[in-house]
């Protein structure tokens, strides 16, 4: 069994599994970063209805993945901004989901197939499914890196983006669509309802540890790597779904993260990361620090966990 | 007579599981009405999803241990309740990141579970209903615990109604009035929690944001008061539920196969259609709307709320204009 772990029919699992975790975790930090977690939870939940849609038509399941993906991505960032977004974003979701839950009446073969669908099934991936895999990552990361600035600006500074002439609608929908195409591959592998999971643990304990944005994003990536790799393993051994160990070492970060944070960080910030009072009163009762209109500064600032920047 | 029979095809009245699901339905959208009109101005949606996950994690606990999915469903929803109030869902600022974490966190769990319920008792048909659910599988003895439980929610969101309404708005105004925020909030999380439970038992774990959140969104474009917010949600949401019923009652006799559409799907439907309703017919506008803070998802980071970045004159009261508050200065204008 030990030798089965890294036999060569596992070789495209691993490949496969760690592409995804890269674009997860670079994808997801800027989903912690951009407080966009219900959206990011949205889009994967909205694309396992284009799964179910391409069972029952009987078209590829990438195809149908990428399709809902995308529209639920665009629904997200066009609507999102005409009302309350967190209602938008629930209604778009329980509407695909509803949608989805059609689909699956109609289907005749569903228990099995769904279950993967939702709870990812890694151990049956094939290496002829990992270059379309590797070519939306790479386009995945592209986006990301191309829109840096203007994504950090908009998050951190609004302001200043709009002072610098940035239209955050158009940053607001192309970065829905980059979470999108990382759901796009991470879908069939760790399934729909943990796909989040690997966006939000990682992330979440990098921007308690590390305090510049590329150091968290590194961070990010190597915690979601870690991730899957150990999920990887404990499911090859125990038979246990993916999903159950992505979701269980998401939490474990997000604590680890806490918990460092409230070591290393000042005691003022501890205080507040910890405490489970009323934090609005909290963040107001500071006194604001003289603060220059330097962008450089506000990132900074911005990027520190919730604890410090309060 | 033709009219009647082609809405409500035969048998309607007199089926056992329709009845039941009328009744309960009916309770549920009841519930469902303050809850979700305080969860929408809390703009605690995704929050009020996270229970519902919550609550699928509680139904296929129930499924492998073998005990009825409602009692799953509120011990759930209840444990989720504490969870995210211990962790700081009701702080703006970590509000998104708790939910999400806890929200990954029960996903994990109910992976677990429903895959431990496959395994060991061959009903694969387990996640698909506890996360997707029927109406119609509600069993009628459960009427009377549906009952007591919603009366329970209703009764937290009544005793802190004012308080709940007042830090909805602003909590800092409500904090100054002495409200207990702490209190409030926790009897806020557990009117959600058992409102998502019971929404959970009729249309399934996922789904059951949808009345939660729906028919209040609704209502706010209808509504100018709190309590009419309130009459409105649940009408839409009593439409939606037994619209929901005899729609699907009649797609029995629908294509594709002689097993009819979901009902949870009918639900769904009906809440989204009342939402786009109320943007084309609504004669109020959403206060949300007005203010365009709510409205830039950049003005919603965490960030924005540090108070660095607010300008520091508006704070400050020695930079307020002194000319304002003497009274000496004021003679002169």
């Amino acid at each position: 069994m030990g030798a089965g772990l890294f036999s060569s029919f596992m070789t495209g699992t691993w490949l496969e599994a760690s592409i995804v975790a890269v674009a997860a975790g670079a994808v997801g930090f800027f989903v912690v970063v951009r407080g966009a977690a219900f959206a990011a939870h949205a889009i994967p939940q909205g694309a396992f209805t284009g799964a179910a849609g391409a069972a029952l038509v009987g078209v590829n399941t990438l195809a149908g993945v990428g399709v809902f993906s995308f529209l639920a991505a665009t629904a997200i960032a066009r609507w999102g901004r005409r009302a309350r977004r967190d209602v938008v974003t629930a209604l778009i979701l329980v509407g695909l989901l509803g949608l989805g839950s059609l689909f699956l009446s109609m289907s005749l073969e569903y228990s099995a197939q769904t279950f993967s669908l939702l709870f990812g099934e890694p151990l049956a991936v094939g290496t002829g499914e990992l270059l379309p895999t590797g070519a939306i990552a790479a386009a995945c990361l592209a986006l990301i890196v191309a829109m840096y600035r203007r994504l950090m600006l908009t998050s951190v500074a609004p302001e200043l983006a709009a002072a610098r002439g940035v239209n955050p609608e158009n940053v607001e929908t192309w970065f829905l669509l980059s979470v999108g195409a990382a759901t796009t591959l991470a879908l069939p592998v760790v399934g729909a309802l943990l796909v989040f999971s690997l966006m939000i643990g990682p992330p979440s304990a990098a921007r308690f540890i590390a305090r510049r944005p590329a150091a968290a994003v590194a961070v990010s990536v190597a915690l979601a790597l870690v991730t899957v790799w150990v999920a990887i393993a404990a499911a090859f051994y125990s038979g246990w779904p993916l999903g159950f160990f992505v979701g269980v070492l998401g939490v474990v970060w997000y604590l680890l993260g806490r918990l460092v944070h409230a070591r290393t960080g000042d005691a003022r910030s501890t205080g507040d990361a910890r405490s489970t009072g009323d934090a609005r009163s909290t963040g107001d009762a500071r006194s604001p620090a003289p603060q220059g209109p330097a962008a450089g500064a506000a990132l900074r600032k911005a990027l520190a966990p919730p604890g410090i920047s309060s | 007579m033709s009219v009647l029979h082609a809405v409500f095809a035969p048998g309607f009245f007199t089926s056992g599981p329709v009845l039941a699901a009328v009744l309960i339905g009916g309770v549920v959208a009841l519930v469902s009405a303050p809850a979700g009109f305080l969860t929408v101005m809390r703009s605690h949606s995704f929050a009020g999803h996270a229970f519902s996950e919550v609550t699928a994690t509680g139904g296929s606990a129930a499924y492998l241990v073998g005990v009825g999915p409602l009692l799953g469903y509120v011990v759930a929803a209840l444990a989720g309740a504490g969870a995210m109030g211990a962790l700081g869902v009701e702080r703006h600022k970590s509000r998104d990141l708790v939910a999400g974490v806890v929200l990954g966190a029960t996903l994990g769990l109910t992976a677990l579970f429903l895959y431990l319920t496959t395994t060991s008792q061959s009903t694969s048909g387990a996640a698909v209903t506890v996360l997707f659910g029927s109406l119609f599988a509600v069993s009628s003895s459960d009427w009377p615990t549906v009952v007591a439980l919603g009366g329970a929610a209703l009764a937290l969101v009544g005793v802190g109604w004012r308080p709940l309404l007042l830090s909805s708005v602003s909590p800092e105004l409500a904090a100054a009035r002495g409200v207990r925020l702490r209190l409030v909030e926790s009897a806020y999380l557990a009117a959600v929690a058992l409102a998502v439970a019971l929404a959970s038992m009729t249309v399934g774990a996922i789904l059951s944001t949808a009345l939660l959140v729906g028919p209040a969104a609704a209502a706010l474009r209808f509504a100018r008061t709190p309590a009419r917010a309130c009459a409105w949600a649940a009408a839409i949401g009593l439409v939606a539920v037994w619209g929901g019923i005899v729609l699907a009652y009649d797609s029995y006799d629908w294509p594709p196969s002689q097993q009819g559409w979901p009902v949870s799907f009918f639900v769904v439907f009906l809440v989204l259609a009342t939402y786009l309703a109320s943007y084309l017919f609504g004669r109020h506008r959403d206060p949300a709307h007005r203010d365009p803070a709510h409205r830039d998802p950049a003005h919603r980071d965490p960030a924005h709320r540090d108070p660095a970045h607010r300008d520091p004159a508006h704070r400050d009261p020695a930079h307020r204009d002194p000319a304002h508050r003497d009274p000496a200065h004021r003679g002169e204008a």
